[in-house]
């Protein structure tokens, strides 16, 4: 069962459709799943899950920024985490990483700066950010835009962060991650 | 929330105008009358009768035109919302967009600059679906405008139901048009949907097509009780 995470400002909200569903699109066909507001996650959820998926949210939503702590539980986690912009910025911060202003609206181009299991070339990718992350020293960077570090993974774990929005444009890398074994080492 | 909706008349800004009715506080429609018929953001057909339209729904329009000019048409609307924002105190905008990161891109960046929410409750439906919702829920939907082959003047006026729907998924199977005409293959008028006070009755129209390009004109509408 794959966990979907809504990171918007409250359950059931407007952007629930926009930021949750086109990430349910994707998986819903081969994998069973379960949706989870954050304010509503507990234990059971997460030991339960096969693989977890954090969403990204509206522009004007960093209400998430506030509620960190509620998310200490990664640092132990080994199953394969997914978090797309709100959610890989979460991952950072819970990992120490640091927040920037950057704003990037619209299609960019994606260059590779590492090998890794979710993609293997420069692509476009949607993006809708007012934030960056730099990664702590616990990630490499995968990607990078002309502005901006775009996908990280942390060393030990199978946890990914993309800054882009896979879900719009670029769908086999999410169906890239639903594929990744449990407890991928590299 | 108090939320601004950019309403063309078609299904689907009605339908992201219905989930945004169901969610938060909609004050007011914003509508752009674009002078170009191929315009890059705005729905065409028919769009002057958002008026009855929003009079049916029962909530103000703010109704601006534009010449239609690729960027020009992009600072018309961001003018629109400003007066929305002033009008009626909007904290955000919501869109109809589907799969146009075009569109979505461009209105996102305005809501930005003017510090507005940005909202679009229909990305990346599966049109099928998003058809077969509208259908559900009681729509009264007509082909108002047809833009690609092999669609002709017969398509002209007919009401989406669920045999339309058969034969627009078939011609997505055969010639790849999108069902619910994101590629601006089909426009579509709204007569009626789950939130409007009164419907919409065509009094007079007229077709006018040429080949696999055409419009249904509604030269006449009145509003009638439901």
């Amino acid at each position: 069962m794959i966990l979907v995470i809504d990171m918007n400002f409250k359950k059931d909200s407007l952007a629930f459709y926009e930021f949750v569903l086109p990430i349910v699109s994707i998986i819903k066909k081969s994998h069973p799943f379960l949706i989870k507001h954050r304010s509503e996650l507990n234990s059971k959820d997460i030991d339960d899950c096969e693989r977890i998926i954090l969403s990204g949210t509206a522009l004007k939503d960093n209400e998430f920024l506030g509620c960190i702590e509620d998310f200490g539980w990664i640092r132990k986690c080994d199953k394969p985490i997914l978090g797309i912009c709100a959610g890989m910025e979460v991952i950072g911060l819970v990992f120490g990483s640091s927040l920037q202003g950057c704003l990037e609206i619209g299609m960019k181009e994606i260059r590779l700066t590492r090998k890794n299991s979710l993609f293997s070339s420069t692509f476009k990718a949607y993006e809708l950010h007012s934030h960056s992350l730099q990664p702590s020293e616990d990630f490499d960077a995968l990607a990078e835009s002309e502005n901006c570090v775009q996908a990280m993974k942390h060393r030990e774990k199978s946890i990914y962060g993309v800054l882009f929005h896979p879900e719009v444009r670029n769908r086999e890398i999410m169906k890239r991650f639903i594929l990744l074994p449990n407890k991928q080492k590299t | 929330m108090r939320l601004g909706v950019l309403f063309s008349g078609g299904k689907d800004s009605t339908l992201a105008l219905l989930k945004a009715m169901e969610k938060e506080n909609v004050v007011c429609l914003i509508s752009i009358i674009s002078k170009n018929m191929e315009s890059y953001m705005f729905h065409t057909p028919n769009v002057s009768l958002t008026k009855l339209q929003a009079t049916a729904i029962g909530l103000p329009l703010i109704q601006k035109s534009t010449e239609g000019k690729q960027e020009k048409e992009l600072e018309d609307l961001k003018a629109a919302i400003i007066e929305a924002e002033k009008q009626f105190k909007i904290d955000g905008i919501v869109t109809g967009a589907i799969e146009s990161v075009y569109q979505a891109e461009r209105i996102q960046r305005i809501c930005h600059s003017l510090d507005l929410w940005c909202f679009n409750p229909l990305w990346k439906r599966n049109q099928q679906e998003l058809l077969e919702e509208i259908v559900h829920s009681g729509f009264q939907v007509i082909i108002s405008g047809v833009f690609a082959y092999p669609l002709d003047k017969s398509w002209l006026g007919k009401e989406i139901d669920k045999e339309l729907i058969v034969k627009l998924v078939k011609l997505e199977k055969q010639f790849g048009l999108s069902p619910s005409g994101e590629g601006g293959e089909i426009e579509t008028t709204v007569l009626d949907a789950p939130m409007f006070q009164r419907k919409i009755e065509v009094v007079d129209f007229e077709v006018r097509a040429e080949e696999n390009v055409g419009i249904f004109v509604i030269n006449e509408a009145r509003l009638m009780k439901k």
